[in-house]
């Protein structure tokens, strides 16, 4: 067949080419911006930065004048860990439940339990604030903790729902026929299987946890500050240049994370799904 | 089976007792006549409804959510085409740009995009060496500042579906495209995108409900001029303390987010439907 001459083909890769490389561009560009704007020697927040030094970083990680910002990350990471914790246990047994249901109903029960991750998160934060409140409880890292937990759960359930799926029927069938009860089975052949993709639900939870605002604008207080909404308020009065040092640390944190669970647990395949 | 429903027991009364009991007394709150809550009846959402300020809001939170999707669509599809065909080690690094913002916080991204936006910042600071305008422009605090921040917010959300739907493309099918005569642009058309339906759908769901309720990238990017239907439910709720008016204004919100995802999963499944899927793996 006669190739025709390849004008179309050209446009393509142009365009295409063009296209991905602005959103490549688009993705990376920002984290590289705040990281260059964190090491500014100024007190204004320009870009290029004014000079280079760490003030910024050493104002941050001064016990007394940063303290509250010290006390919203400790409450973060408190939180984050409980509702991880939570998420990756009540997660992975439902996941393991629903993986063993036939047709519309696992289908059903999957997009219930989902639903956190479409559903407009500040609904969910109003609701809980709403319901808590009516129950005459007062604020409190507990009720920060159920809340992130329930939107934080969806990831656990589809990593370890995607795991499920992966296994292998003949393997748990093999240790069965071997004489193994299904207690032994699950500890010694499915649970080490299926582990990277509990680890990986469990890691990302946390992070959504970290990240999370919709219920946190809701449901935490003066007493329970958390550090997303003590960073908005950062930005919204002063502009802050510790803002500035506070995302270049999560930045680098969440980049070292990333990679040692890209090596425990092969991450980004798992979140690609 | 048994063993099933007691696995899925206690993940099913949590969600029971903390998101949908909180979910239908906001729905009971919202009903209340007035703002102490004593009676019921309908005063806060013909307060609501009558109002055309408050069509205009829904109609322009809306309009975001939709402005956003379509922009990460034009910049995350052609760098899923590019994820495609790169080889596995490729591949990998490209997947590991698309999900690094996604654990960088989301007010992080919003604080980025000040530094880029503002009147000092990168692009005004190249705009004005570039001699491209005599005045800084001004990008803060306008729609289109905002919809270019949310785009990068927001398009990890809209990639990771659609590379998983991707990989999954017979490369065959796009040979036999080849073959049969389709120019490049025609198989893109007529044979990737169908294919990539389902994937494309889920992303952009995920990209509008979480571009509609980005209430922080929406005060601080958008400024106060900007008004979308999350500040009028925080504000309601936390400033006035007058939740009925605020359980009207979320459970709208709600309401037509899920009517416009309903029509987005509609979409895709017609759009697939076209097609028969002869995917692998």
């Amino acid at each position: 067949m006669a190739r025709r001459p390849n004008l179309g083909a050209a446009s393509y890769v142009l365009v295409v080419g063009l296209l991905a490389a602005l959103a490549l561009l688009i993705l990376v560009g920002p984290v590289l911006v705040v990281l260059a704007t964190s090491l500014t020697d100024s007190r204004a927040i320009r870009f290029p930065p004014q000079g280079l030094s760490l003030r910024w970083y050493e104002l941050l990680l001064d016990t007394v004048r940063s303290r509250p910002i010290h006390r919203a990350a400790g409450n973060t990471l408190q939180v984050a860990a409980l509702a991880a914790g939570l998420a990756t246990l009540l997660g992975t047994a439902a996941a393991i439940g629903i993986s063993t249901m036939r047709g519309r109903l696992g289908r059903l029960m999957d997009a219930f339990f989902l639903s956190p991750l479409v559903l407009p998160g500040l609904a969910f934060g109003l609701a809980a604030l709403v319901y808590f409140t009516l129950l005459r409880l007062r604020p409190s890292l507990e009720l920060l903790v159920i809340g992130h937990f329930i939107v934080i759960t969806p990831f656990v359930l589809r990593t370890v729902g995607a795991s499920m799926s992966q296994l292998d029927p003949a393997l748990p069938e093999a240790s069965r026929s071997l004489g193994a009860g299904p207690w032994r089975t699950f500890r010694r052949v499915t649970l080490p299987l299926i582990a990277p993709g509990i680890a990986a639900g469990g890691f990302l939870a946390f992070m959504a946890s970290v990240d999370n605002v919709p219920v946190s604008l809701f449901l935490s207080s003066a007493r329970t500050d958390m550090l997303p909404i003590r960073m908005w308020g950062m930005m919204e009065s002063t502009l802050d240049v510790r803002v500035a040092a506070v995302s270049g640390l999560l930045i680098l944190a969440a980049f070292l994370l990333m990679l040692v669970m890209e090596r425990l647990t092969g991450l980004t395949r798992r979140i690609r799904g | 089976m048994r063993l099933a429903w007691g696995l899925v027991a206690p993940l099913g009364l949590a969600y029971s007792a903390f998101f949908l009991a909180p979910l239908l007394i906001l729905g009971v709150v919202s009903f209340y006549q007035d703002e102490a809550m004593t009676e019921f009846g309908t005063a806060q959402w013909r307060r609501f409804l009558l109002d055309q300020f408050h069509w205009k809001v829904i109609g322009d939170t809306l309009l975001l959510g939709l402005k956003t999707v379509a922009a990460t669509l034009l910049l995350g599809l052609p760098l899923a085409l590019v994820y495609r065909a790169a080889s596995a080690r490729w591949q990998r690094v490209l997947l590991f740009i698309v999900v690094m913002p996604l654990l960088t916080s989301v007010v992080v991204r919003t604080f980025a995009w000040i530094v880029i936006l503002g009147r000092e910042g990168l692009i005004n600071r190249l705009v004005l060496d570039l001699g491209l305008a005599a005045e800084p422009l001004r990008l803060l605090q306008t729609e289109l500042g905002l919809v270019i921040s949310l785009t990068q917010i927001e398009m990890p959300l809209l990639l990771l579906p659609v590379l998983a739907v991707m990989v999954r493309i017979d490369p065959n099918v796009l040979d036999a495209s080849a073959s049969l005569g389709a120019s490049r642009w025609r198989t893109l058309f007529r044979v990737i995108l169908p294919l990539a339906a389902p994937g494309i759908a889920a992303g952009c769901a995920l990209v509008f409900a979480s571009a509609t309720t980005a209430f922080i990238s929406q005060s601080v990017i958008g400024g106060s001029r900007l008004v979308y239907l999350p500040a009028i439910i925080w504000q309601q709720a936390m400033v006035v303390a007058h939740w009925p008016f605020a359980a009207t204004a979320a459970i709208s919100l709600l309401l037509s987010v899920s009517a416009v995802i309903a029509v987005i999963a509609t979409a895709g499944r017609i759009a697939a439907g076209r097609v028969e899927a002869p995917t692998h793996g």
